[in-house]
């Protein structure tokens, strides 16, 4: 899309930041669009068809009017990559992508969502204590940084769930756990969605691994063939369910579901799932250690 | 399936009995912004909302906007920047109490209401509308204009007065006769489910 050259690192990450939530809310991934153009073809419901048509329309006034794709700017949460020889110290990436969301939440400006979670008072322009919320990945033998940004609304965070099943569950308890949350769920999420499944690791684990999975590329699949048969076998099922567009019936009731997993303990067998909305918005950049970012790249 | 246009706030009841679960509706004239807060505010705080809610359409929201000017008395006026519906299911409570004590006939956002709505909607001759979730681009642009705001202090969870033109499609989620689309959908899902229970 763009190229960015600055001396100022810190800066370069926080010019990204507030790049990024604005772009991310905007303008929505070309592989989400595809999902969604795919999701109207194959709908019969009279009622699913109009919304899915409604949905198309909405995109495509969010590119003409360069407005957000859907008023909740969320809680802005990003993955940082962070290559070990790349010379910001994570301390300052997350400061950069503090000011990053703050700065673009005013100067849009975006509504600003973050409250308090005892008094519900707002804390300021989408960020607080502890927000944003960042994932961290470190990179060896490489001194670059990417940065995604992943907007999620409240409407399908709310639908959130976790069991640890037992490992006599097996395989058919993961599989019954992900079918009833979704029909649960109904049209709260704003279906059709993208699923994000956890599995393995520990309580913790396996909801943050969700929510890795919810920030995939849509249609990608898990580099392990077991866990990408599950990916396939549940996205079909799923879409059996007939919970349909907005949950008002019809046969497309996800968009994907994708699966991220960890090894476990030999008696755990924990499953967590996190929703994402039809408006999955996401964007990314990288940014080289002299300061250039570039939006094209994703990962 | 039929189609039908409605100017909002109603003074006719049948306006709203005529309406069946599956309908779809296009609105028109002035319809109220509320949420969570607003709500707790009502029927928690016990305050009354300065606001007439008689005949009204209620819209689950928490609009986006830019603040314009100040008037002498220390109210915003407002213009839009992105105006959305929020998920409904939250608010189910307060249902009863909006149609028995202040007289809104209309309730519109995305997702539903469960099936603990549906008898207070058909005793009161009420509807629950269903929108596009996510579409708030297009939304944004049937809001001609933000009329009024009030209880400003609960930004953005305030009372808000729009003035709409063609707003929709909405979908006839629940009618006024005790019929769900959210409960058949959601009985046949769970029908739906032992058979797939089955098959693993």
């Amino acid at each position: 899309m763009s190229t960015i050259t600055t001396t100022d690192l810190e800066g370069a990450v926080e010019d990204a930041a507030a790049h990024l939530y604005v772009w991310a809310l905007k303008d929505i991934p070309q592989d989400l669009r595809d999902a969604l153009a795919d999701a109207r073809d194959r709908e019969t419901s009279k009622t699913g068809i109009r919304i899915l048509e409604t949905i198309h329309r909405n995109v495509s006034i969010a590119d003409e009017q360069k407005n957000l794709v859907c008023q909740d700017t969320g809680i802005a949460v990003y993955t940082c990559r962070v290559g070990e020889h790349f010379p910001l110290h994570p301390t300052r990436i997350y400061a950069a992508l503090k000011a990053g969301t703050a700065r673009a939440t005013v100067e849009h400006p975006l509504r600003s969502n973050a409250v308090h979670v005892l008094t519900r008072e707002n804390t300021g322009p989408n960020v607080g204590y502890r927000l944003p919320i960042v994932h961290w990945d470190f990179i060896p033998d490489w001194d670059g940084l990417d940065v995604k940004c992943v907007p999620k609304g409240s409407g399908s965070e709310n639908m959130s769930f976790l069991k640890m099943c037992v490992p006599a569950d097996g395989v058919v308890g993961i599989k019954k756990f992900v079918l009833e949350s979704i029909v649960d769920a109904g049209g709260k999420p704003c279906p059709p969605g993208i699923v994000g499944v956890g599995i393995g690791g520990s309580a913790d684990y396996a909801m943050y691994l969700a929510k890795e999975a919810i920030a995939r590329p849509v249609g990608t699949r898990n580099s392990d063939p077991l866990v990408a048969q599950l990916e396939d076998e549940l996205y079909g099922l799923l879409n059996e369910t007939g919970i349909g567009p907005m949950g008002l019936g019809g046969d497309v009731t996800v968009l994907q579901c994708h699966i991220e997993h960890a090894d476990t303990h030999m008696t755990l067998n924990p499953v967590a799932v996190n929703y994402q909305c039809w408006a999955a918005r996401r964007a990314s950049a990288h940014i080289a250690a002299d300061g250039t970012i570039d939006f094209d790249r994703e990962f | 399936m039929a189609h039908h246009e409605i100017t909002f706030p109603i003074t006719d009841p049948a306006d709203i009995l005529k309406l069946r679960a599956g309908d779809e509706v296009t609105v028109q004239g002035r319809i109220i912004g509320i949420r969570d807060r607003t709500q707790i505010r009502i029927f928690d705080q016990g305050v009354e909302p300065p606001m007439d809610l008689s005949g009204a359409f209620l819209l689950h929201t928490a609009p986006g906007v830019r603040k314009v000017s100040t008037d002498a008395e220390g109210r915003g006026t407002y213009e839009k920047v992105c105006i959305g519906t929020t998920t409904s299911a939250r608010m189910v409570r307060f249902t009863e109490g909006l149609g028995e004590q202040y007289g809104v006939r209309a309730i519109c956002g995305k997702g539903g209401f469960p099936d603990v709505a549906i008898e207070p909607m058909q005793r009161l001759g009420m509807v629950y509308f269903a929108i596009v979730g996510g579409a708030a681009a297009l939304e944004t642009t049937q809001i001609e204009e933000i009329e009024e705001v009030l209880w400003e202090e609960l930004m953005p969870e305030c009372l808000w007065k729009f003035r709409v033109r063609d707003f929709g499609p909405l979908i006839v989620g629940i009618d006024a006769h005790g019929n769900s689309l959210y409960h058949d959908v959601q009985a046949r899902a769970h029908e739906k489910l032992k058979e797939l229970y089955a098959r693993l």
